[in-house]
């Protein structure tokens, strides 16, 4: 059978906050781009995200996720440089650079002069008895079914992470109407912002530090879990165990990056704890290792939604001046994402991602 | 569960739509998942796992992690985390890896 290809521009897949400024960045400079997302609505994790943003001004502080997502969705939607599709999955990246994207029970070729990889990460899972029972879920996944549907996955949860997404995830439960019977943290640390922290502990909801989730029971679903604490080397403290009456739990463990499409190009990975998992190696453009296949956002290593924003821009940005867009105005807007990421990435704060990236950037 | 009153947002839900769950009527509402609307009903057990017969239910809610896999009008192996509910929809728990192709069909 004869399949035609269709020749773009600038294909950005993904279209959360990294795959959105992307976008616009190329399509601001000039460039043809057609964003490909595979879900029916663009956004992201950005249209669960009911909480504010931390930050300066220019990294959106204060402005709440969902409201990030529609502004930015409405202008890609009405930019005449871009196409986006939705409901789109890129299901393959072969040798000649072309792309194979399922639509709508149809398939078709894309041949783009420039990828942009923004898709983005999933849930991490964690290793105990039971984990597999219905009634445990992903954090982000409750938070899409709770402030994206409005329908509540049971009546009382245990959270597993006082990460800022844990804690986050926990509050708004709470304002959902949900009772939350504890958060545990492996580590000695909480690790979300103190703010979020202070708001759920004045719920009345304890944060048990160097504790976990020992196993979950329940016949057909979750009906409880025992938590424990754990000491220096993660092995149980005997007498500590608590058994949580509980039917949902909540897994806050982390993300690792979603980089199949990046491995399937011949893009050169490494592992690094600090990113979430296997990361593209990349330079300063966001260029990986495969010439003219870019990343950026949580595909590039995990990190916050403002992080994403800046990098997709800037990835944005470097594969329209490649294509001889923009060649006046790149440097000084150049030099103004790049100061604005890494003034997100300063301070304690920003010691882990520092540290991850030193080991993913080459050049 | 649903949710009537939040501080923050208002859920604009869609027409209101019928569908089977393993035979069963039940009301959802039309643009929102297939996995919302199940357990908007409580049902929480979507599948059985092929070797060992364990229920399994939702995880990833993006269409990730073949957790909820179901058979929605006959096809089996529908992400329906990610999949629309619509009108008369037959969505029934999902027993083994599903045949996509039976021979004679």
């Amino acid at each position: 059978m004869r399949q035609e290809i269709s020749f773009v521009e600038i294909a950005v897949i993904g279209g959360g906050p990294a795959g959105l400024c992307a976008a616009l960045e190329a399509a601001n400079a000039g460039a043809r781009v057609t964003l490909l997302d595979r879900q029916d609505r663009l956004g992201g994790q950005l249209i669960k995200q009911t909480h504010r943003f931390f930050g300066s001004q220019s990294h959106r502080a204060s402005e709440r996720g969902i409201n990030i997502a529609a502004e930015l969705t409405g202008q890609v939607m009405s930019h005449p440089h871009i196409e986006a599709l939705t409901g789109a999955t890129v299901f393959g990246f072969y040798e000649d650079g072309v792309l194979g994207v399922e639509r709508e029970g149809k398939i078709f070729f894309i041949k783009p002069a420039r990828i942009i990889v923004a898709t983005g990460a999933a849930e991490k899972t964690l290793a105990f008895p039971n984990n597999d029972l219905p009634g445990i879920y992903g954090a982000g996944a409750v938070q899409t079914l709770v402030n994206v549907y409005g329908v509540l996955p049971g009546k009382r949860v245990l959270m597993v992470g006082a990460g800022n997404i844990g804690v986050i995830v926990t509050y708004q439960l709470l304002q959902a109407g949900m009772e939350v019977a504890a958060i545990v943290e492996a580590a000695p640390k909480i690790g979300a912002y103190w703010v979020h922290a202070a708001k759920v502990r004045r719920a009345g909801v304890p944060i048990y530090t160097s504790h976990t989730i020992g196993r979950a029971y329940g016949t057909r679903q979750v009906e409880g879990a025992v938590i424990w604490q754990i000491d220096e080397q993660g092995q149980p403290v005997p007498g500590t165990e608590k058994d949580l009456v509980v039917d949902t739990i909540c897994l806050s463990v982390g993300l690792s990056p979603l980089v199949e499409l990046l491995a399937q190009a011949g893009c050169r990975l490494v592992y690094v704890p600090q990113l979430g998992g296997h990361v593209p190696l990349r330079d300063a453009s966001l260029q990986t290792t495969v010439p003219g296949v870019y990343v950026a956002g949580d595909a590039a290593g995990v990190e916050e939604a403002s992080a994403a924003m800046m990098e997709g821009a800037l990835a944005g940005l470097h594969a329209a001046y490649s294509l001889g867009y923009n060649q006046t105005g790149y440097e000084a807007r150049r030099a103004e994402l790049q100061q604005q990421l890494d003034s997100l990435r300063s301070g304690p704060v920003g010691e882990k991602i520092r540290s991850g990236l030193s080991r993913a950037m080459i050049g | 569960m649903r949710i009537e009153q939040h501080p923050i947002l208002e859920f604009k839900r869609g027409k209101k739509v019928k569908f089977t769950f393993d035979g069963q009527e039940y009301e959802g509402y039309e643009g929102e998942t297939i996995a919302a609307a199940l357990h908007a009903a409580g049902i929480r057990i979507m599948r059985e796992s092929p070797v060992l017969h364990r229920p399994r239910g939702l995880f990833c809610a993006i269409g990730n992690c073949s957790s909820c896999l179901m058979t929605v009008n006959g096809e089996p192996n529908v992400r329906i985390c990610v999949e629309k509910l619509r009108p008369g929809m037959v969505v029934e728990s999902q027993k083994g890896k599903g045949v996509i192709y039976a021979p004679g069909n």
